[in-house]
């Protein structure tokens, strides 16, 4: 047998494991356990026999072309794997860690309830994080991109009952949106560069790289450097840094997994896989080294003054990772890569024991207590020590500062369209994107700048539309409405650029129409029974509506371009169509694509998670049968 | 509660005074000790109590009406009883309540009042004040506390917390607080709180009322900052901190806050929206859906209790033998030797147990070698004036590097990923493969050294206002209250076994609620060591004799320690033991393994994971695993179940299976004519047992508020308390994950003494009648000379008629594997 179609099998098991634990009941804890138990057991182990066969044949790169998704003459979606030293150190540690896991809270979760949801997550997550190693082009990686932030979102929001789980997860999702479109945007634009879609075996042939690379340097190094957006975010790298601990939100070995080793390595892991790519920009590696110096620095600092163990370890593993950003921008492959299975395993095993630190460092410090000496005086160095602390303490306010250059100036934005009200939407909707469309029909005889402005006028509008959504409180039905228009003011501002095919507007919208009057009909139903509630509380709708709230979930993801629907392809398609001149387009599609994204979880979020505070007694009897065993 | 009486604006040392009362008192983890989470109602009848909880804070403490009504169905709340209840309540409107109690009544919820006033900043300033100020306060609180998490440690002389706080803002490039006002504030050497509340609040009427609701936003933090305000040596590593000072902070965060979002020309909040602290206080009127409620719990209760106390009146009255036992053995009163003991009387039936509380009647502090602070050993409200230490020689303390705070450096953090990184692979294989005992390990042998020495007998020396080890008439008053208290005055066995206990976990932040609650959270072995060590002493004989209680000089006395979680048992200083008694003690010990096997076996039958179809000896074995395995989260079951304390003799009790729910104290009625050792006996039993009852209680009844959630979440902060995630408050109660089996009833004292003794020991003591009158627990007489039970009602005896028979069972292995849940009395022949 071929040993590229090996590759198979780890996407496969994974797949099939998440698709059989999804099918056994909630109360069946042993079956549930068994079946993760396995799917990690039986994966290990062929990526064991895998790596001895791999090795013995010589440790060459394999590439395997899977399936074709779509195809017109200058754009094809292809599905794609790779295999090469790089994939095989992620493939082993994640399967090792994976494997222990399970095994670990088969126990732990006893009797919790979720134990289903959380198998399934983890499976989910693992498999989304072999398609990501295994990925032999961007799409393909992008898909594994996309899984693995829908799994953290879930597993950080595990307990969904509670408030802070429920904000933080919107917290993680929202940087690893930022994070997606960095590598929307590279892909975009090493489309342009190549005039096809290049796989990772391509980048292998550096003679390739270079002569690609000649003459458009500009394009090359906006694509390192989206590369860079991306790796960052997921790595939780400078300015990024404040998600990590908030993360620590779910069971202890769901956060050792997620956050301290597998998830949070993937921007290395881009890093690593796209190396020759921007290997001899010069300005990239520089950035990407400063980007990791400046983590290590600024975490190790955080992490000394840290006085809860979770983030403690949450944030020496991001100094760790910080400079392994250094050692992939000097070149070391190798070291990193033993750097990343070292501080893999440290930190999931140091999270798992986190709750022994009491006793262990108290009889510590019971036998071996000294009174630490404490500094005096106003000295420069004395005040310089106390401010480094305070800042320390205050994480260097990078919270703050990503939502101040973000997050704060989008929803001022979104507030501009505040007087748009549900009832009165469609007296504006309906003449405004008539006349859109008139024009675009027209667009013949309209001058050219007005041609030139157009899509950029659309486009805005769209960003508009998803940030009103992503600012609304008095009404659920207005933020989803808007979220689902902003897609087709999207098409019009792509279709006004561009002439595309009617099949791919179809394949876009396919997916928007579905999904987008599905979440219409399950806020509708919602309305109706409970009136229309605005978002201004987390709701904690699920428990009274799990079903519903699954729905939904499928809604939003769908409507956002997750990879179950075919608007997924249709986004892809979208960018196609942008020149690679209009950055300034590309950018508001972008913009509005991770916005709509924040969006649209924010909206699930407040409508089913949270709400422990209000009215829980009232619902105390929907969610009895399980604290009564 | 005077708050009434006052009429007019109650001060801010009266609100502070009352916000400390009623805040969380759970001291650092590592002091973790059980009581009454709503200690603060405790002047109220129980009931009452409950309805203001529920009202003020929106506490729960009590089920759902649809799981009162399934218990009802399932035959745990017992239709005769409820008849019963309801016949005593409501006389002939019985029927109508029985109506509303199975279906009409409808559960109803009103938000409760805490909150509401503070809750305008959100609703009409449009400003979440708590999501914007918590995170940083918390974490400067916690920077401010840490006991060694983090590897800066707070960087100034921890004297009081608004000064460090006032010193980091001027001493410092950074700032904590930006707007000039507060800047200007903090500089003031006069601040006080009133000038903050002026700005907050504006109206005093309304101070109270929005301080109890600044403070229960973080219940968590402010009780551990209250509590460490009272008893500031539960820190090893010192800091001065006052509730007033944290308040303060917090005061001025807000204020820097609201400055910052709208100037500082901002209206106080009391001046647009009129709150009166009176009002937060105001007594409720109990309502139907109330009694409604109060009749299922008092079902629920007495389900249980009338199968206890039909199982008592089932006992065949025994004449006791004249023969000397084969031996004594001494247990704590603690729920979990309750098995252990009736194994030991059928495994060896002519021996004889005991049960008082595990610090033997000695208390003092003890200090283990090369360790640098003292640890209480006896129960809690105790101060003792002596001090034991320890002597040993090759003491080594195990360590693990996993915890060393290289990790988290940047170079050295580089090496250790590099090197460490593996080896912790490896590690984790192992512990989750195959558990086996490491340096994480809390192991309650190792609290002390069983080959050091201790100093017990006093030799002038005196250490810290402490005097080292004991006098002789000091250690005689102590062994002869020990000996007396549960009537074992004469037929002395050749060996006397007193049997402390301790649990052994992993990865469990609450182990110290595992252990000897009488010993303050610690094993018992040093004290079980100590009283055995006192009472083998020649000059203590003698002068025993003199007292009245003469011991043979053949009689030793021998300390040993069950560790609870494994069912192991180790024996201290065997080898003082004389030939004879060393024969005997061989023996004894076969018997004592035969008994932990058993008690392993029973304790199986909880645990859910646990494969069953198991040899014994690998039942005990699984047992054991879960001490040290890091994913079991549910080492033992700690106090869950617990519904009973019986201060009686044990052949009240021949037979009787408790299901490990009772307390069991020893004491023979005809030795005690002038209730002096009963008043000892109760003043420990009521508020120990009832405290850790109750615990157990509201954390079951409201995990969310009152328990600590599940524990799988939970993140440490500063090694004094669990919170969940990285910004919450801290978590007080119980972890779900150990109330999860229990089932929330309160606690029946049943003592075997002549009523009117009781009555007068009870009113003797102004704590014991707050508990027993306001029913927080409930008080059964067993009349000796009668047999009536005679239950304690408005502060009277009436007597109660059990309406239920037990079943007699030949062999209680027959039934102990059938199911998990709770078993009904049983009076059985054997084992």
């Amino acid at each position: 047998m071929e040993l590229s179609n090996w590759i198979q099998l780890m996407i496969g098991i994974p797949l099939l494991g998440f698709l059989i634990s999804l099918a056994v009941p909630e109360n069946k804890e042993t079956w549930l356990s068994r079946v993760a138990f396995f799917t990690a057991g039986i994966n290990l182990l062929s990526t064991l026999v895998f790596l001895v066969f791999w090795i013995l044949q010589g440790g060459k790169d394999l590439n395997l072309k899977e399936i074709l998704l779509f195809k017109n003459d200058q754009f094809e979606f292809l599905i794609d794997f790779f295999f090469d030293r790089i994939s095989a150190v992620y493939l082993v540690v994640g399967a090792i860690l994976t494997f222990l896991v399970t095994f670990y809270s088969r126990y732990y979760l006893h009797r919790e309830p979720g134990y289903k949801r959380f198998f399934n997550t983890v499976l989910f997550f693992y498999l989304g994080f072999n398609l990501t190693i295994l990925s032999g082009n961007f799409e393909t990686l992008f898909v594994g991109w996309e899984v693995l932030g829908l799994s953290s979102f879930l597993l950080v929001a595990f307990y969904r009952k509670n408030l802070l789980p429920s904000r933080n997860a919107i917290k993680v999702f929202s940087i690893y949106r930022i994070g997606d479109v960095g590598l929307i945007l590279a892909m975009w634009a090493s489309h342009h560069l190549w005039h096809a879609n290049v796989t990772f075996l391509d980048l292998t042939d550096a003679q390739r790289v270079v002569d690609q690379q000649l003459g458009h340097s500009g394009i090359a190094l906006f694509i390192g450097l989206m590369l860079l957006l991306a790796a960052a975010a997921k790595s939780a790298q400078f300015p990024f840094s404040s998600w990590l601990p908030r993360a620590m939100e779910g069971p202890t070995p769901s956060s050792a997994i997620f956050y301290g080793s597998l998830s949070v390595h993937l921007g290395v892991f881009l890093l690593l896989r796209s190396y020759p790519f921007w290997e001899n920009q010069v300005l990239v590696r520089i950035l990407i080294g400063a980007i990791g110096l400046i983590t290590a620095i600024v975490s190790t600092t955080i992490a000394r003054v840290q006085t809860s163990v979770k983030t403690q370890i949450g944030y020496a593993s991001l100094t760790q990772i910080g400079i392994m950003f250094l050692e992939v921008a000097a070149g070391l492959e190798l070291l990193a890569l033993v750097h990343f299975a070292g501080n893999a395993f440290l930190r999931t095993y140091q999270l798992l024991v986190s709750p022994s630190v009491v006793s262990y460092l108290i009889r510590e410090q019971f036998y071996g207590f000294v009174p630490k000496k404490k500094q005096g005086g106003s000295t420069w160095k004395n005040r310089l020590y106390l401010s480094v602390y305070v800042w320390s303490l205050k994480e260097w306010n990078l919270d703050r500062f990503i939502q101040g250059i973000i997050f704060r100036p989008l929803k001022k934005l979104g507030h501009r369209l505040d007087f748009l009200r549900y009832r009165t939407l469609l007296l504006y909707f309906i003449p405004s994107y008539g006349i859109g469309v008139y024009l675009l029909v027209q667009g013949y005889v309209l001058p050219y700048w007005l041609h030139q402005i157009l899509p950029l006028l659309f486009a805005f509008l769209a960003l508009l539309m998803v940030l009103k959504s992503f600012t609304e409180r008095k009404s659920v039905r207005l933020a989803w409405m808007m979220l689902w228009m902003n897609h087709f003011w999207m098409v019009l501002a792509i279709a006004e650029n561009e002439n595309f095919a009617g099949a791919e507007i179809g394949i876009y919208l396919s997916g928007v129409i579905f999904f987008g009057a599905l979440g219409w009909a399950l806020i509708g139903w919602m309305t109706q029974q409970h009136g229309d509630f605005g978002l201004y509380e987390y709701q904690g709708l699920v428990r009274q509506h799990p079903m519903v709230a699954f729905l939904f979930l499928l809604a939003i993801l769908g409507l956002i371009g997750f990879p179950i629907s075919p608007t997924f392809i249709g986004e892809d398609l979208l960018f196609s169509h942008i020149h690679e001149d209009q950055f300034v387009l590309a950018f508001l599609a972008a913009l509005a694509f991770v916005m709509e994204g924040v969006a649209a979880v924010r909206i699930y979020a407040r409508l089913f998670l949270g709400g422990i505070t209000k009215s829980s007694s009232l619902l105390h009897s929907a969610s009895s049968p399980e604290t009564n065993k | 509660m005077n708050l009434h009486a006052q009429g007019g604006v109650m001060g801010l040392e009266q609100i502070l005074h009352e916000l400390k009362h009623f805040l969380p008192a759970q001291a650092p983890l590592k002091d973790f000790v059980h009581h009454n989470t709503l200690h603060a109602y405790q002047h109220l009848p129980f009931f009452q109590g409950l309805k203001q909880a529920s009202d003020q804070f929106g506490y729960k403490g009590f089920l759902s009406l649809t799981e009162y009504r399934s218990l009802y169905r399932e035959g745990k709340i017992k239709g005769a009883i409820l008849k019963k209840i309801l016949e005593d309540q409501f006389g002939d409107q019985a029927n109508i309540w029985l109506v509303k109690l199975l279906d009409e009544s409808q559960e109803r919820y009103t938000s409760p009042k805490i909150g509401q006033f503070r809750s305008h900043w959100r609703s009409d300033y449009h400003f979440n004040l708590d999501k914007t100020i918590h995170p940083f306060l918390f974490r400067l609180l916690s920077a401010y506390l840490d006991q060694g998490i983090s590897i800066w440690s707070f960087p100034l002389e921890a004297k009081g917390f608004l000064d460090s706080i006032r010193q980091l803002q001027l001493d410092s490039y950074s700032s904590i607080f930006t707007s000039k006002r507060v800047v200007k504030l903090l500089q003031d050497p006069n601040l006080n709180l009133e000038v903050l509340l002026k700005i907050l609040v504006g109206d005093p009427r309304g101070y109270g009322w929005y301080l109890f609701d600044q403070q229960f936003a973080h219940p968590g933090w402010s009780g551990m900052v209250s509590v460490l305000e009272e008893q500031p040596e539960s820190l090893l590593d010192s800091k001065g901190i006052t509730l007033k000072d944290f308040i303060m902070v917090e005061c001025l965060l807000e204020i820097n806050a609201l400055d910052k979002k709208f100037g500082e020309k901002w209206v106080p909040l009391g001046q647009k929206f009129s709150y009166d602290t009176r009002n937060l206080f105001e007594i409720e009127l109990i309502e139907e859906l109330d009694l409604v409620r109060q009749c299922w719990q008092e079902a629920y209760e007495w389900s249980y209790y009338d199968e206890v106390l039909a199982g008592i009146r089932a006992v065949a009255p025994t004449e006791g033998s004249i023969s000397i036992p084969s031996f004594q053995a001494l247990f704590c009163i603690d729920d979990r030797e309750c098995s252990t003991r009736r194994h030991l009387e059928y495994i060896d039936p002519n021996c004889a147990t005991f049960g008082t509380p595990g610090f033997f009647s000695v208390e003092f502090y003890f200090q283990p070698e090369y360790g640098k602070f003292y640890t209480k050993s006896c129960p809690a409200p105790v101060t003792p004036k002596f001090l034991i230490k320890e002597t040993a020689k090759h003491k080594k303390l195990s360590s693990d590097v996993h915890f060393h705070q290289n990790n988290h450096s940047l170079v050295r953090g580089w090496l250790r990923a590099h090197t460490l990184g593996f080896w912790s692979a490896l590690r984790l294989v192992g512990n989750v493969l195959s558990p086996s005992s490491s340096a994480l390990e809390v192991s309650s042998f190792n609290h002390m050294d069983p080959k050091g020495s201790l100093t017990i007998l006093y030799r002038g020396e005196e250490e810290n206002g402490l005097q080292v080890g004991f006098k002789v008439e000091e250690m005689v008053d102590r062994i002869e209250g020990l000996l007396r208290s549960i009537g074992l005055v004469e037929r002395f066995s050749p060996l006397v076994y007193l049997i402390g206990h301790g649990a052994s976990s992993i990865n469990n932040t609450h182990y110290a609620g595992y252990d000897c609650g009488a010993c303050c959270g610690r094993p018992g072995s040093v004290n079980a060591r100590v009283a055995a060590c006192m009472a083998n002493y020649p000059e203590v004989r003698v002068q025993l004799k003199a007292r009245g209680i003469d011991i043979p000089a053949e009689t030793q006395f021998l300390g040993g320690l069950h560790d609870t979680t494994k069912d192991e048992l180790l024996f201290f200083d065997e080898e003082i033991l004389l030939e004879a008694n060393k024969k005997l003690h061989l023996e004894n010990q076969e018997k004592f393994v035969r008994v932990l096997d058993i008690n392993s076996l029973e304790r199986s039958r909880r645990f859910d994971t646990l494969d069953k179809n198991k040899s014994i000896g690998g039942l005990h074995d699984a047992v054991k695993k879960r001490a040290f395995s890091l994913f079991e989260p549910r080492p033992e079951y700690n106090h869950a179940t617990n519904a009973l304390c019986i201060v009686s003799r044990k052949s009240t009790l021949k037979g009787l299976f408790f299901d490990r729910r009772a307390f069991l104290n020893s004491y023979d009625y005809r030795k005690d004519a002038e209730g002096k050792s009963l008043t000892r006996i109760l003043s420990a039993a009521i508020p120990v047992c009832g405290g850790i009852n109750l615990e157990y209680y509201f954390s079951r009844m409201d995990p969310d508020k009152l328990g600590a959630g599940t524990k799988l979440p939970h993140n440490v902060m500063g090694l004094i308390g669990v919170a969940n995630g990285a910004d919450g408050d801290l978590r007080t109660g119980l972890p779900y994950q150990m109330v999860e089996i229990h089932d929330p009833i309160r606690l029946l004292m049943v003592v075997e003494q002549v009523p009117e003794l009781v009555h007068q020991v009870i009113n003797s003591v102004p704590a014991l009648l707050e508990w027993v009158s306001n029913t927080w627990v409930h008080l059964v007489v067993l009349d000796p000379n009668s047999g009536d039970f005679l239950r304690w009602v408005d502060d009277k005896f009436v007597v109660y008629s059990p309406l239920t028979t037990v079943e007699h069972l030949d062999h209680l292995q027959d039934k102990l594997l059938s199911s998990q849940q709770n078993l009904p009395v049983y009076l059985i022949n054997s084992l």
